[in-house]
């Protein structure tokens, strides 16, 4: 038994499994329809944050484009959407029925060849994992190749977040322009605007969100994520070692890619739209500070910093408009300057030593001290799955020696 | 050029930076089985010629053949790939990781993406890592994380790194720098001991320690070979001893 | 159309070219100070930028109010105003927020869009959400006509001599001065010029508060061709780190030529195609060239 506790903590499970558990369980009976949707928008981010910990905590390159991968996923599903609302008895008023609006208006008088793939969802499901990945691996291959990377490839991706949004605002008849596509009905005949629907996409959402958290985990405990973790502090040993260090990153750029692209088709079937707006360079940006709140490290915080970045924006874009921007100015300033490792570094450094003194405190001072090195065993994973705090992960306490050494 | 026996052939080797020539149309033939060491001032391009050899720095003429073998067009992991180890100045090792960890993740299987995502560590690994960790000395350090060795330790974990790639070339960058006495004594055994199936170049600069190991010493000055020989010949020639020796 | 017309807009379009040139030679000049001196991606550049605009906002306000017999002149001094507060808010920033992030690039990266996102803001709630544009001299207004149908904006040409003033003063103050002097210095081994009593914190920050003060004087030539407003910097913060990037991060002399590079290729192809094709273009083309040739046009080979 113990040693299924050990097991458990060691490779991160336990908090995964928090992690499900309030997902899966206490969300859906604690909210509404509407909220659950809402939680369920906010988690298509965890999909970008989760990407952004495997590429910018473990791979230690910064990509300022995410939101590149995550339109162009949302996109290609919003595509297939758009052409199923746009059949021509529902646009029989166009002066070309059977094209999606956006192109009547801008006076497309045919569906351009490169839309016609996405009359098949089985395409479309390629698409949206395979555009983003075949971008993110030219891109990627070219710049790690060349040994480009630091700050150079951060401007690069952001760059292509720029060129991507003035592409789809400035051609307006393929794109929706800066609208985006909107007024998204059925995914093959099922009306995704429901109540019945939008929980099951949410559950759909929760679920493809853990798998990925479970396989970035899995990546995390293979030689590969050894690998990653040692080229971020030494790539000439690692590159002397006989591995080719360029392709291992651009592994992890294109995984990033994926996870950000799926995140982002989901976004398209829970809110019924994909715009510009969630592709350029603030988008983008913002999508890394999920992560870096979370702790860059970590897997599981990285959503519950999602969840909470996308929360108080909602809170306080509504309520305070001008002080959000202050707040999410001290938020980037003070993630970096005060806790790089976010709040999964401060459970580790704060709440799990003070949950392991109270644990110890009744069992008199006969009691072992724990010891450091060992990996969170289950039990002193708190319950109270509400707060935020607990984002318990094992693999924070390697990143927090990695960042002291850093600093 | 030619064919030769040699497992390491370097001929006519030239780098220059924007001009200035680090290394000069250089020469150098390494046996089999030979442990070669290379002196020579400050400057003289001893680390750039290992970072030549390894692909670190590219070369602006010449050829390095290994095992007869066009070296100068490949990238540095083919390079390591064909047998061509690398051992850095200051130790490179991943402070993070255990030192069973930093010899794993050195053992020569899942070299790719996908072959690292399915590398296990079986058996032949384990049995491997015990070896050379017996052969450093570490092998009762294994669950220690790197980090906190002594520099003495972090220098000979890194060269086990390199044995457990088996390399047929061993390349050492000033490998006692920092060490005690008694920690050069122990190295000068084991570098003895790892050259026997394998080729060694070591560059350093106590002579003490280059008597102990050298079956031959190469001295470089401004980018070219001054001498040539062993140990005794190199310190008798007035050429050495002006540049080098002397002062 | 006849030839002479085709040359004649070919030419104007070449003038408005130089004023976007203008613009970036300025912003990337003084990133490429910082970048290149300190290693430090000021995300916040452009709203420095702004602050220079802002500058010469308030001072056109005032005199218009408490002295409108000196419209005609204050400009000038307006200019050295909008580097001076720009300078001063680098100096802050850099004592601030920069010094405790050196090493950590990608850090200072994020901590400098928190900086550029909190500026923004600032502006919106002290300045307002408005653009507002500064009343210029009369002799900054109107065009020169040197031949038939060929007006060339008096506003562009001023604005690019302020860039070349600039431009010269920076390049001689680097290689001549002893600001230079110590500058070279750090950028060439840091420790070294710390052992020979060069105070490189010092240094350190004089160098990233000049940088702001050009993109202040940015801002001052930005008011001359456009409106400002709270993101009016953010505008040209890719572009600007695309010329300094594609120059060749240590090299200013790359910086210039790049930034007339991509001025030229984005103004001219605005000509046959639409603006944001246009930029489109042009960034692709900038994207694709540093992925084959990342060091930029302008680097050296290093012995490491």
């Amino acid at each position: 038994m113990d040693a299924i506790k050990t097991w458990l903590g060691r490779s991160g499970l336990a908090s995964i499994a928090i992690l499900a558990v309030l997902l899966l369980v206490v969300f859906p009976l604690a909210m509404d329809t509407f909220r659950l949707n809402l939680v369920g928008k906010y988690l298509t981010y965890g999909f970008v944050a989760i990407g952004l910990v495997m590429l910018w905590g473990y791979g230690g390159v910064l990509s300022l484009g995410q939101g590149v991968f995550f339109g162009l996923g949302g996109y290609a599903m919003a595509m297939f959407l758009k052409l199923e609302a746009s059949d021509p008895e529902s646009t029989k008023i166009q002066s070309t029925p059977g094209i999606p609006d956006f192109m009547d208006w801008n006076q497309l008088t045919e569906l351009p060849l490169w839309w016609e793939p996405f009359n098949s969802f089985g395409f479309t499901l390629f698409a949206v994992v395979a555009v983003p990945v075949l971008l993110a691996f030219s891109i990627s291959y070219a710049m790690f190749k060349r040994r480009v990377g630091g700050v150079y490839f951060a401007i690069i991706t952001q760059a292509v977040a720029l060129i991507l949004t003035v592409l789809i605002i400035g051609q307006q008849g393929y794109t929706g322009g800066v609208n985006g596509m909107t007024d998204l009905k059925t995914l093959m005949g099922w009306d995704i605007r429901t109540d019945e629907a939008k929980t099951l996409l949410y559950f759909l959402t929760a679920a493809l969100l853990l798998g990925a958290i479970l396989l970035c985990r899995w990546i995390q405990l293979s030689k590969l994520g050894t690998l990653l973790l040692a080229m971020r502090d030494k790539e000439d040993r690692v590159r002397f070692s006989g591995y080719d260090v360029s392709m291992f990153k651009v592994f992890a750029f294109c995984l990033a890619a994926a996870l950000s692209a799926i995140g982002g088709a989901m976004f398209t079937l829970q809110v019924g739209f994909m715009s510009p707006s969630f592709v350029g360079i603030v988008p983008s940006i913002e999508m890394v500070i999920f992560a870096a709140v979370g702790g860059r490290m970590s897997l599981v915080g990285a959503v519950y910093g999602a969840l909470l970045v996308n929360f108080g924006k909602t809170y306080f874009s509504e309520t305070f408009p001008d002080l959000w921007l202050f707040l999410m100015a001290a938020l980037f300033i003070g993630v970096v300057m005060a806790f790089p490792n976010g709040l999964a570094g401060l459970y580790e450094s704060h709440v799990k030593p003070w949950l392991a003194r109270r644990k110890q405190a009744p069992a008199g001072s006969g009691g072992e001290p724990p010891s450091a090195s060992t990996a969170p065993a289950a039990p002193t994973v708190p319950h109270t799955t509400t707060s935020s705090a607990a984002a318990p992960a094992a693999d924070i306490h390697l990143g927090a020696k990695v960042s002291s050494q850093s600093a | 050029m030619s064919n030769t026996d040699f497992v390491l052939a370097v001929e006519d080797l030239t780098v220059s930076f924007d001009g200035f020539k680090a290394i000069d149309s250089l020469n150098l033939y390494v046996d089999r089985g030979e442990l070669r060491v290379v002196i020579g001032p400050n400057g003289a391009g001893k680390t750039t010629l290992l970072d030549l050899i390894c692909g670190k720095t590219k070369a602006s003429a010449g050829s390095i053949k290994f095992k007869n073998q066009e070296m100068t067009r490949l990238p540095e992991h083919m390079i390591v790939r064909a047998g061509i180890g690398r051992k850095f100045q200051t130790p490179s090792i991943y402070e993070n990781l255990s030192v069973f960890k930093n010899l794993e993740v050195s053992f020569p299987r899942g070299r790719g993406v996908f072959g690292a995502l399915g590398f296990k560590c079986d058996d032949a690994v384990k049995a491997k890592v015990d070896e050379v960790a017996g052969m450093i000395g570490l092998a009762d350090r294994l669950d220690l994380e790197a980090g906190l060795l002594s520099h003495g330790q972090k220098q000979w974990l890194e060269i086990g790194m390199l044995l457990m790639q088996d390399p047929e070339l061993l390349m050492l960058d000033e490998p006692i720098a920092g060490m005690s006495a008694r920690e050069r004594e122990l190295t000068a055994d084991l570098l003895n001991r790892i050259c026997q199936n394998r080729s060694v170049i070591v560059i350093e600069h106590d002579m003490d320690f280059v008597a102990r190991i050298a079956h031959k010493v190469t001295v470089m000055h401004q980018g070219k070979i001054l001498a040539e020989g062993s140990m005794d010949k190199v310190q008798s020639d007035p050429k050495v001893i002006d540049v080098y020796l002397g002062h | 159309m006849s030839f002479d017309e085709i040359y004649n807009i070919a030419l104007m379009q070449g003038f408005a070219g130089l004023s976007l040139f203008a613009v970036l030679l300025l912003m990337g000049l003084g990133l490429a100070i910082i970048f290149g001196q300190m290693g430090v991606i000021n995300m916040a550049h452009g709203e420095f930028m702004t602050i220079g605009a802002y500058t010469i906002f308030l001072l056109s306000s005032l005199t218009e109010t408490y002295a409108p017999g000196l419209i005609q002149a204050y400009f000038p001094f307006a200019i050295v105003c909008a580097f001076l507060v720009a300078f001063a808010f680098g100096w802050l920033a850099e004592w601030a927020l920069i010094r405790h992030l050196y090493k950590r690039p990608l850090d200072t990266l994020l901590a400098t869009w928190g900086l550029s996102l909190g500026m923004q803001q600032a502006f919106r709630t002290i300045i307002g959400p408005k653009e507002v544009s500064p009343t210029l001299p009369d002799w900054l207004m109107g065009s020169w006509s040197p031949a038939e149908g060929l007006d060339i904006p008096i506003n562009g040409m001023f604005v690019l001599g302020l860039t070349i003033v600039v431009t010269g003063g920076v390049l001689l103050a680097l290689y001549k001065s002893r600001w230079g002097l110590r500058v070279r210095a750090t950028v060439a081994n840091r420790s070294m010029a710390n052992a020979i009593g060069i105070n490189t914190t010092r240094t350190d920050r004089v160098t990233f508060a000049i940088g702001c003060g050009i993109a202040g004087v940015a801002g001052a030539a930005f008011t001359t061709i456009g409106s400002t407003g709270p993101t009016s910097g953010s505008l040209y913060i890719v572009d600007a780190f695309l010329v300094v990037t594609f120059g060749g991060a240590a090299s200013l002399w790359g910086t210039v030529v790049s930034a007339f590079g991509i001025a030229q290729t984005q103004s001219i192809s605005e000509f046959f195609l639409s603006g944001s094709m246009a930029k489109v273009l042009t960034l692709l083309l900038i994207v694709t060239i540093l992925m084959l040739r990342p060091q930029g046009l302008f680097a050296s080979k290093v012995r490491r």
